[in-house]
């Protein structure tokens, strides 16, 4: 059995790492491609002043980095270290996306940032180029696949529970890669990559041009990342919404949460703008509402509903009922694989097996469930309001205040008259922190929505985690915060002394760190397309 | 099911080839850093150290990810068990592990000695432990882990973390850092002159040395040992859980399977040879071949722990019977061909434009450009 305290300390310590890798990780997406457009210029401009805009930025880039390397290294352990049931009931799933993403996508990555960064000297500019042209393909081939991974735990498609191994497992490959929230989830998170190195970069430059200082230089970086920012900060929220509308199908009970749906209401549904969900009175407080929003938001059209939290808990408990055979079969099944009358109870219950492993969590044997703790159990079944409905506005709202930002900033570029608008570089440089929150509000949506599942209708957050003592759990929590503060400050002592010290003025002979022994023009051709 | 059967096998030797990749490619780099302060005496030529490896150790690295992550997609039961059983020696591993890219990247980009030396420390740090740890897991395999499964197969530990540490484990430990300090040393070698080529194959042939007499103590110690043996399984190929085996221990069946096939004896004779061989060739100053007899030695070594525990992959010590074994960890057929596609595909594609990123970056690191490049490590 699972002590529950464990359960919970696993669960913040997954929130608070993964949050904290994903610091890192946006930047990395949008900062290469940043890199491999800035270096295109200089490629077939030949202008060094692109040259050293795209070394100067690389510097700002890899300091970030190797925190995202580090900190992925923890993710990868955590599944097995912490969520070992989870791992092991979806492993053959799950595992595939992780494994994949490492073949495709960090080896990509990894072996040409040795280029990236050593190469300078080694490789003709065409060859550079491509170079960081994979680092960015890398990058944003490995969001693809943690993605689908993470999708298919919102939506678990293309596979079956399988009573004879007592796991879930794969059926159709092409289900898992093609789902509908992968897709969205791919491109509205690597685009929020892009808003955030966009945003970085404006800000980094606008603190330059109000020092006065590398004036060449922030200009041109500012006008590139206007214009990288315009055109991602529309597409992340384009699809956001799409994420928003495959979300609401695949997962009532997380469109609820976010918009405080109480109870069932019929169309055309208000949308609450702004309200103070009490998940004990269960209903909001100083709600401020928009008339038929809702339906056209969630469904796009006027006479759409969408179930409340009331008819959702009436409706998991309906599964309990239904899931409590299903894992009484199981129970025999697991020691004698070949009863006929056990997979036949099975067969007719499986679809709600996990809703019997939620009431499981009260009655360690499911038959003797009582209603009290099926009434319980329901009400599980319905993530935290006040959490989601916040989070939600604090990413839609930092959305929308960066398209604002965008569209002026590039208007003003395009004038080629933003040195002087000092307010407005002034509001650049303190809209460094808004993609990285926005980020971190969107997770918070996707995750805490997903409560109480770790794998959506299937597996219970509580059965997933490991079963360690509290003591082996505040051991490595300790362990974490103490690094991961360690490291931040670390961090962000380089970044703001890197920044401050600003690209190098003299031309050094960059990266001739080695002699080799052929000139690189001389290189065989067959590598020449690499 | 004779097709699961071969995936099973397939997907078994595969792991054993990641290991391998993982310990040469990995294990190098964690043995430079091992050695960091004795090849490099001063902050240049610990910088000419650490830039041998720096343009590779990122991409080196993936190698111990994606061990990781085969494992999960392969054996999801091995991942979730053995890394939620080895807990605080888990911890202990990543925590070193991700003090490393920090210490590459970080070191150098400030000029202060306390900073840089405290660097100088983290690397070495992060070269040791994660090796000995990588080789005490693996003896412990042979000692059995003393971890069972409940019905719905979520699976308790019941050892102490100290119970780790038997002496049987630590000599494996030692036996793994010995190795990487030897692919370091000769790494050292291939990258660097004067003084710091005379250390890196002083130590390489030290080590070289030592590593023989180490693997040789571990046979011995083997013959004696408890193995263990699966009496009656659903069998090879039969979609199972770990619940309906049997299994039993009795002294010596560690070496069951060389006994019945003699030709495996070979594997562990590869392990001495490349050893051995590769000693002559440090001495010799042929480094680049050494280097590649060092990857063999590793063959050997690797090979000897697969063929001595098939089929076992996690024997249990407090509930032999639920002993994982490669039948019953397995991932379904479905997932082990889809993930065979993909292997077959692009582990040749990252050994190709690996071996490219090496061409590009090859030859001597010289302290003069160092000094000179200010993204140098
Ligand atoms: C710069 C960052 C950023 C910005 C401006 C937005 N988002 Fe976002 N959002 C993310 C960054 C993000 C994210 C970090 O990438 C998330 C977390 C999980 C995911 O798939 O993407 C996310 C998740 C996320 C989810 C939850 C997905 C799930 O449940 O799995 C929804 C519904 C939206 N977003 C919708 C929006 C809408 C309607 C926006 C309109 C302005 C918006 N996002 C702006
Ligand atoms: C890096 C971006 C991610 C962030 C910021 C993030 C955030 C979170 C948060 C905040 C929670 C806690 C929710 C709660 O307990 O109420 C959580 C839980 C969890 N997430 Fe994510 N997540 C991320 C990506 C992923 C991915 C990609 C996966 C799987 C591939 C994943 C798997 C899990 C698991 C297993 C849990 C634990 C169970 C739970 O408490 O929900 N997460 N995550
Ligand atoms: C929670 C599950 C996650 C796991 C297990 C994980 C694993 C890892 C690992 C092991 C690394 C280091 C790779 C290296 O050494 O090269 C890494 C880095 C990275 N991860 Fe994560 N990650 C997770 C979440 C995410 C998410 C949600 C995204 C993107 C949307 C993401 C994107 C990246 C990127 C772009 C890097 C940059 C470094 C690199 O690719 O080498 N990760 N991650």
């Amino acid at each position: 059995m699972h002590d529950i305290s464990v359960v919970d300390l696993s669960r913040l310590q997954f929130a608070a790492t993964a949050l904290y890798h994903f610091l890192f990780i946006p930047m990395t997406l949008g900062l290469t491609f940043m890199l491999a457009a800035m270096e295109t210029v200089y490629v077939i401009t030949g202008k060094e002043i692109y040259k050293k805009i795209t070394q100067f930025w690389s510097k700002l880039f890899l300091i970030n980095f190797a925190l995202g390397v580090a900190t992925g290294l923890t993710m990868e352990f955590e599944f097995g270290t912490n969520w070992s049931f989870y791992s092991s009931f979806v492993g053959d799933i799950f595992g595939a996306p992780l494994a994949i993403e490492g073949l495709m996508a960090f080896f990509l990555e990894s072996t040409f940032i040795g280029l990236m960064v050593f190469g300078w000297d080694r490789l003709r500019p065409g060859q550079h180029l491509a170079v960081t042209f994979l680092v960015a393909l890398g990058s944003n081939l490995s969001a693809l696949w943690i993605l689908v991974a993470n999708s298919f735990m919102q939506d678990p498609v293309g596979a079956t529970f399988n009573p004879t191994t007592m796991r879930m497992e794969l059926t159709d490959f092409a289900a898992l890669i093609f789902s509908h929230d992968a897709q969205a989830k791919f491109v509205h998170t690597s685009i929020a990559g892009y808003v955030t190195a966009a945003v970085f970069v404006a800000g980094v430059s606008a603190w330059y041009m109000l020092k006065n200082r590398h004036m060449e230089l922030a200009r041109r970086s500012f006008r590139m990342a206007m214009l990288f920012g315009v055109l991602a900060t529309a597409g992340v929220i384009t699809l956001g919404d799409a994420l928003g509308f495959v979300g609401a199908q695949a997962q009532p009970t997380k469109l609820a949460a976010m918009e405080g749906l109480w109870k069932t209401e019929s169309a055309p549904m208000p949308f609450n703008l702004m309200a103070f969900p009490s998940q004990t009175d269960r209903t909001n407080h100083g709600a401020v509402q928009i008339p038929y929003a809702l339906s056209l938001l969630v469904t796009h059209s006027l006479t759409g509903t969408v179930p409340g939290i009331d008819t959702l808990e009436q409706q998991a408990a309906e599964r309990i009922r239904g899931g409590i055979p299903a894992v009484d079969a199981l129970r025999t099944l697991s020691g004698d694989p070949g009863n006929a009358a056990a997979l036949a109870q099975f067969r007719e219950h499986e679809k709600d097996l996990g809703y019997g492993f939620l009431v499981k969590r009260y009655a360690d044997d499911v038959t003797t469930a009582t209603e009290a703790q099926i009434t319980k159990a329901s009400q599980d079944a319905i993530p935290q309001v006040a959490p989601m409905f916040w989070s939600f506005r604090v990413m839609v709202v930092m959305g929308l205040a960066m398209l604002a930002f965008f569209v002026l900033g590039l208007i003003y570029t395009m004038k080629n008259n933003v040195q002087h608008q000092r307010w407005f570089l002034r509001v650049a440089v303190w809209m460094i922190p808004v993609p990285f929150l926005a980020c971190e509000a969107g997770w918070l949506v996707a995750e805490v929505g997903r409560q109480p599942w770790t794998v959506y209708g299937m597996l219970p957050t509580w059965m997933s985690a490991s079963t360690h003592s509290v003591g082996y759990m505040v051991f490595s929590l300790i362990g974490f915060v103490t690094l991961y503060t360690i490291f931040i400050v670390i961090e962000m002592y380089l970044m703001v002394r890197a920044i401050r010290k600003g690209p190098d003025e003299d031309h050094a002979p960059h990266d001739a760190v080695r002699h080799a022994s052929k000139r690189p023009a001389e290189l065989p051709t067959s590598f020449t397309e690499a | 099911m004779e097709m699961y059967a071969i995936l099973q096998c397939v997907w078994w030797g595969l792991l054993g080839v990641l290991l391998l990749a993982l310990a040469v490619m990995m294990g190098m780099d964690m043995g430079v850093g091992a050695i960091l302060r004795y090849v490099g005496r001063t902050d240049l030529e610990r910088r000419v150290a650490l830039n041998i490896v720096g343009p590779h150790w990122e991409g080196n690295q993936v190698w111990f990810i994606l061990g990781g992550g085969a494992v999960f997609a392969a054996f999801p039961l091995i991942y979730a068990t053995a890394f939620s059983g080895f807990y605080v020696v888990m911890l202990l591993l990543l925590w070193s592990m991700i003090l490393r890219p920090l210490g590459f990247e970080y070191r150098s980009k400030m000029p202060s000695p306390t900073w840089r030396s405290a660097w100088d420390w983290t690397l070495v740090a992060s070269g040791v432990l994660p090796m000995v740890i990588f080789g005490a897991a693996i003896g412990n395999l042979f000692r059995g882990v003393p971890f069972h499964f409940d019905w719905t197969i979520t699976s308790t530990y019941t050892g102490s973390f100290l119970s780790l540490l038997n002496p049987f484990a630590v000599l494996c430990g030692v036996l793994s850092l010995c190795m990487a300090v030897m692919m370091g040393a000769i790494t050292v070698m291939n990258g660097a002159e004067g003084v710091m080529y005379e250390r890196g194959r002083g130590l390489a042939r030290a080590s070289a040395l030592i590593s023989v007499i180490l693997f040789a103590i571990g046979g011995f110690w083997i013959r004696n040992m408890q193995g263990f043996v699966l009496d009656r399984s659903p069998g090879a190929g039969v979609p199972q859980t770990p619940l309906l085996q049997q299994v039993s221990l009795h002294d010596g069946a560690w070496l069951a399977n060389f006994n019945a096939h003699p030709l495996l004896w070979l594997v562990p004779a590869l392990g001495f040879a490349g050893m051995l061989l590769s000693f002559v060739a440090s001495s010799a100053r042929r480094s680049h071949l050494a280097w590649w007899l060092g990857a063999l030695a590793w063959t050997g070594v690797i090979g000897t722990v697969g063929a001595a525990l098939f089929p076992f992959m996690l024997p249990s010590i407090s509930q032999p019977s639920q002993s994982l074994t490669i039948w019953n960890a397995s991932s379904s057929s479905v997932t082990l061909g889809w993930m065979l596609g993909f292997t077959v595909v692009f582990v040749p594609l990252v050994v190709w434009y690996t071996s490219w990123a090496f061409y590009v970056m090859r030859g001597k690191v010289h302290p003069e450009h160092i000094a000179a490049d200010e993204h140098a490590y």
